[in-house]
């Protein structure tokens, strides 16, 4: 059923398809995860806060993102972004964005709802007690809040956003649908070109199967470390 | 900015000259809800089956059922979609891959099967942690009464089990209608398939997806009203689970 496989293309094609697309996943990775757990964090902040309309909107955001499939908000934002964009520097036509710069807007904005769920509950998982302390020592909401509670609900909630991230790391192939050469796109690219359908597709589940095996291993390492 | 609003677009004809766009959309909506919900029953069967194994005194089946969590949980779905519907055809007998290629509803059958496989693996993870969750008197009782090992889980274990894991199994359970999305990569035209062609074809990029989005958030109601009532006639009074015990 191998016979006519060719392991070649792969041989051919692999340094292309890490230094481009590899490359160009992690990257959007890594920025996407920064950028959505700060982004997280403050809306996280906003929902648990005693003002209300800040509540609402916090929680409105999430609970709309979260009912969206990630597909239809990438193409939501290809073509907002342009728009936001010129409306941001008042240029009078929509402004063109790269691939890159699009894709990075989207998944902060789409992942922060996820990683702001998860930071809820790791504010949530530092006893009441703590603030309470904070504000018998004189700390204002912003100094318990930075120097207290948020430091604590960071380590116990690690091992939980390491996993979104492991999440998000797969859902970066979804740029796909926009043609843009990540992991997956350049693979497909290449598989197209030769013909090889076959044997780039199975390069590249091999290839995340190993990576997202490994990291969910150390994961769980940490986990233990953590909830000692 | 000149964004030119029309929102009188969905009254129009679509290019297929007989249906109007709101009933292209409305189309799409069909097939998503009809590929999550085969894929819904299928990622039940195979996960509570794939659970079940994780749990059993036998080393090798508790290992394939890990086996079978960790392959369908490590690859993005989009890579899985392009494996069911590219790879397998190339990997099988010649006969059987081009009586699968030339399926009349190619698309839908592999998406149905992709989502189906790749939920599976999570829905396994939940069963198996609802039957952990259980002490582990149940079980020694069950046994204790003269229950065979089928009868332990099918009478005593899975009903248990199953109600606590309800509100997880209700996110996986919106999670493969958002996921049924993907599908639109192997050519399926499912509602977000639908919105992106009606954006092409009528220019009216904000319409079409602000349907799409609007449709979405009202099924995810619906699923999530509909989960709900299941859940309370579930419940059991007095078993604890879902009784608000914790």
């Amino acid at each position: 059923m191998f016979a006519g496989f060719d392991v070649d293309v792969i041989a051919r094609s692999w340094p292309y398809l890490l230094r481009v697309g590899m490359v160009f996943t992690l990257q959007l990775t890594a920025l996407a995860m920064l950028g959505g757990v700060v982004l997280g964090t403050v809306l996280a902040l906003m929902r648990t806060s005693r003002i209300r309309p800040l509540a609402l909107a916090a929680g409105a955001y999430v609970n709309l993102v979260r009912s969206v499939p990630l597909v239809l908000v990438i193409f939501w934002f290809y073509f907002l972004v342009p728009y936001i964009a010129a409306w941001a520097i008042g240029a009078d036509e929509p402004v063109r964005v790269g691939a890159f710069w699009s894709a990075l807007v989207t998944f902060t904005l789409f992942e922060a709802a996820y990683y702001c769920e998860i930071m809820r509950s790791g504010i949530a998982s530092v006893p009441r007690a703590q603030a309470w302390a904070a504000q018998a020592l004189g700390m204002d909401y912003r100094q318990t809040m930075r120097h207290v509670v948020l430091p604590q609900a960071f380590r116990n909630m690690i091992p939980l956003l390491l996993t979104q991230t492991i999440v998000l790391f797969q859902d970066v192939s979804l740029v796909y649908v926009l043609s843009i050469p990540d992991f997956v796109g350049a693979a497909s690219k290449v598989a197209q070109r030769d013909g090889r359908l076959a044997e780039m597709y199975l390069f590249v589940a091999v290839v995340y199967f190993v990576l997202c095996y490994a990291l969910s291993r150390l994961v769980e390492r940490l986990q233990h470390r953590v909830y000692r | 900015m000149h964004y030119h609003w029309n929102w009188h677009i969905f009254w129009q004809m679509s290019p297929d000259g007989t249906h109007t766009y709101l009933e292209t959309l409305l189309a799409g909506l069909g097939w998503t809800i009809a590929t999550a919900l085969s894929a819904w029953v299928m990622a039940l069967i195979l996960g509570i089956a794939v659970g079940v194994a994780r749990t059993l005194p036998q080393r090798a089946l508790r290992a394939l059922g890990n086996a079978w969590v960790e392959l369908f949980r490590n690859i993005p779905l989009l890579v899985q979609m392009f494996l069911w519907f590219f790879v397998l055809p190339e990997l099988l007998p010649t006969p059987l891959g081009d009586w699968l290629k030339a399926l009349p509803e190619a698309p839908f059958v592999t998406a149905v099967v992709c989502l189906g496989c790749f939920t599976s693996a999570r829905v396994a993870v939940q069963v198996a942690a609802g039957i952990e969750a259980l002490s582990g008197g149940q079980r020694l009782a069950a046994v204790a009464l003269g229950l065979r090992l089928g009868q332990v889980y099918r009478l005593v274990l899975l009903p248990l089990g199953l109600r606590i894991i309800l509100p997880p199994l209700t996110s996986e359970f919106l999670n493969i209608i958002k996921n049924s999305s993907v599908a639109l990569t192997i050519g399926l035209v499912e509602l977000t398939a639908s919105a992106r062609a009606m954006q092409e074809f009528s220019f009216q990029v904000f319409e079409a997806f602000s349907a799409a989005t609007l449709i979405y958030v009202a099924v995810n109601l619906l699923a999530l009203s509909l989960m709900r009532a299941l859940e309370r006639r579930a419940a059991l009074p007095g078993a604890g689970a879902g009784a608000g015990a914790a």
